[in-house]
């Protein structure tokens, strides 16, 4: 199973991850900056930030366990295995066998989980505020997530990613049903919800009362915060890959493509991801946050969205031929 | 849509950057990128109104690479205003020392240079000179944003 093309093509979406994640956040805070009438510093800065941070002192805080020192790592490692398993580039990666939507909100799961317990760890009082809050997003989130996954996973008969990304970029109608339509607005939602963006958590916030992903690392210094950072946008970059190719899945390789169908696949989701994160940032400029105790009703309302989109898939499909 | 049209009508509203500084106040680590944390020793607010407007679109200290944030322990720089007073000393000193290597500290205004206004007062400690290393000072009663921002362009050298 493990072909020259699909290793290339992993290897190419890891990379353009690792490098591309803070460039997109950087280009967003752009995009933001533009419209608030500022200047802004330009989208290299997240990676200057991070060059910074590699050369500054590790603070271990006093009472902090290993929790605290391998929750970065291990956030990090989830988001680069979710990176080389997530169609973006190719569907003929050679992860492709656990490539599956159950496997994908697990992995994801297991990074929040291992953050939420080192603002535990350090035993203050807005670590672990931080950690019930994005522990109470995420028991909202997760379901959402696996269920507007099912609507999509009905067409093609399969709960694997790459086989619905296949699937439909094969039959382009599969787009337009409402049960798509409905699902895109659920994991929209729950992308948003997820990844820390506005209206359920601001990522430029300085009052501690009112954060959510902010309030857990309040603690990590230099190397550590950086990782922590790098590994917060290679999840807003995933995810936002996985959400524009479950629904746009034009331009991606095929399985057995060649260099140039590898090149077209990475362009084509550079471009999708980089537009969709102008529309993200450009709807913030709009956006308040939402109080802590709307949010539910929010991620309720999309998991409500989820739930109509796989009863319509259901019904549209029919039974498996 | 009201907003859109506002942020169509008003455009850019960032006044154009100063000429280029020399590089001259703080570690080589720290260039290009710079995170503030501030800290009220003492202050009158007369400085933390300026800080703001550094912030704000109109002088958008943020193109050279500064930011403020939330904690000491993400912090490169720690902007000090105000005399230090006798229940801020331990908070100030703790702040420095939670703050990681290599770190800036930034006394803004008369009061955090020399006690200006406040001198010999009974809750008075001293200047922040007098209870941490300063590594850069901005002098003024307060000092204007373009004031504060020309030494924040100093250690970024942006």
């Amino acid at each position: 199973m493990l072909s020259v093309s699909g290793v290339a093509g992993m290897v190419t979406q890891v990379v353009g991850v690792a490098a591309g994640a803070p460039l997109l956040v950087g280009w967003m805070r752009q995009v933001r900056a533009r419209l608030e009438g500022r200047a802004g510093p330009g989208p290299a800065q997240p990676w200057r930030d991070l060059r910074k941070q590699l050369h500054k002192q590790n603070i271990t805080p006093d009472g902090t366990t290993v929790v605290f020192a391998a929750a970065p790592v291990v956030l990090a490692g989830t988001s680069l295995v979710i990176a080389a398993i997530v169609p973006g580039v190719t569907t003929g990666s050679p992860l492709d066998r656990v490539g599956d939507l159950f496997a994908v909100v697990g992995v994801l799961l297991l990074g929040t989980v291992a953050l939420a317990l080192a603002g535990l760890d350090t035993g203050t009082a807005f670590g672990g505020m931080g950690a019930s809050r994005v522990v109470t997003i995420a028991a909202l989130v997760e379901p959402t997530i696996l269920v507007a996954g099912v609507a999509l996973s009905v067409p093609a008969h399969s709960s694997n990613l790459g086989r619905i990304v296949a699937t439909t970029a094969a039959d382009p109608g599969l787009v337009a049903s409402p049960a798509a339509a409905l699902a895109f607005a659920a994991l929209a939602v729950v992308v948003v919800a997820e990844t820390g963006r506005l209206p359920v958590d601001n990522p430029a916030t300085h009052l501690e009362l009112t954060m959510v992903h902010e309030a857990m690392i309040l603690e990590y210094t230099g190397p550590r915060l950086a990782l922590i950072e790098w590994a917060a946008a290679m999840r807003l970059t995933v995810l936002l890959t996985l959400l524009v190719n479950l629904f746009v899945p034009w331009g991606v390789a095929g399985a057995g493509a060649g260099p140039a169908g590898l090149l077209v696949g990475l362009g084509a989701v550079a471009f999708k991801v980089a537009a969709l994160g102008t529309a993200l940032a450009a709807a913030e400029v709009f956006l308040a946050k939402l109080r802590l105790f709307r949010v539910p009703e929010l991620l309720a309302g999309s998991f409500l969205l989820g739930l109509l989109a796989a009863t319509t898939s259901y019904f549209l499909t029919g039974p498996a031929g | 849509m009201g907003l859109f049209s506002l942020i169509r009508r008003v455009g850019r509203v960032a006044e154009p950057a100063p000429p280029h500084p020399a590089a001259s106040a703080g570690p080589a680590a720290l260039r290009g990128s710079l995170q503030l944390r501030h800290v009220d020793a003492g202050s009158c607010n007369g400085c933390e109104i300026e800080i703001g407007g550094c912030f704000s679109p109109v002088y958008d200290a943020e193109r050279y690479g500064t930011r403020l944030v939330a904690s000491p322990r993400h912090a490169d720089g720690l902007l000090v205003t105000g005399v230090v007073t006798r229940n801020m000393e331990r908070a100030l000193r703790d702040t420095v020392a939670a703050t990681p290597e290599p770190r800036v500290v930034i006394a803004v205004g008369d009061c955090a240079r020399n006690q200006g206004e406040f001198a010999g007062g009974y809750g008075v400690v001293g200047a922040v000179g007098d209870v941490v290393d300063v590594d850069a000072e901005v002098a003024g009663c307060p000092p204007t944003p373009t004031e504060i921002i020309a030494v924040l362009r100093q250690v970024t050298g942006r």
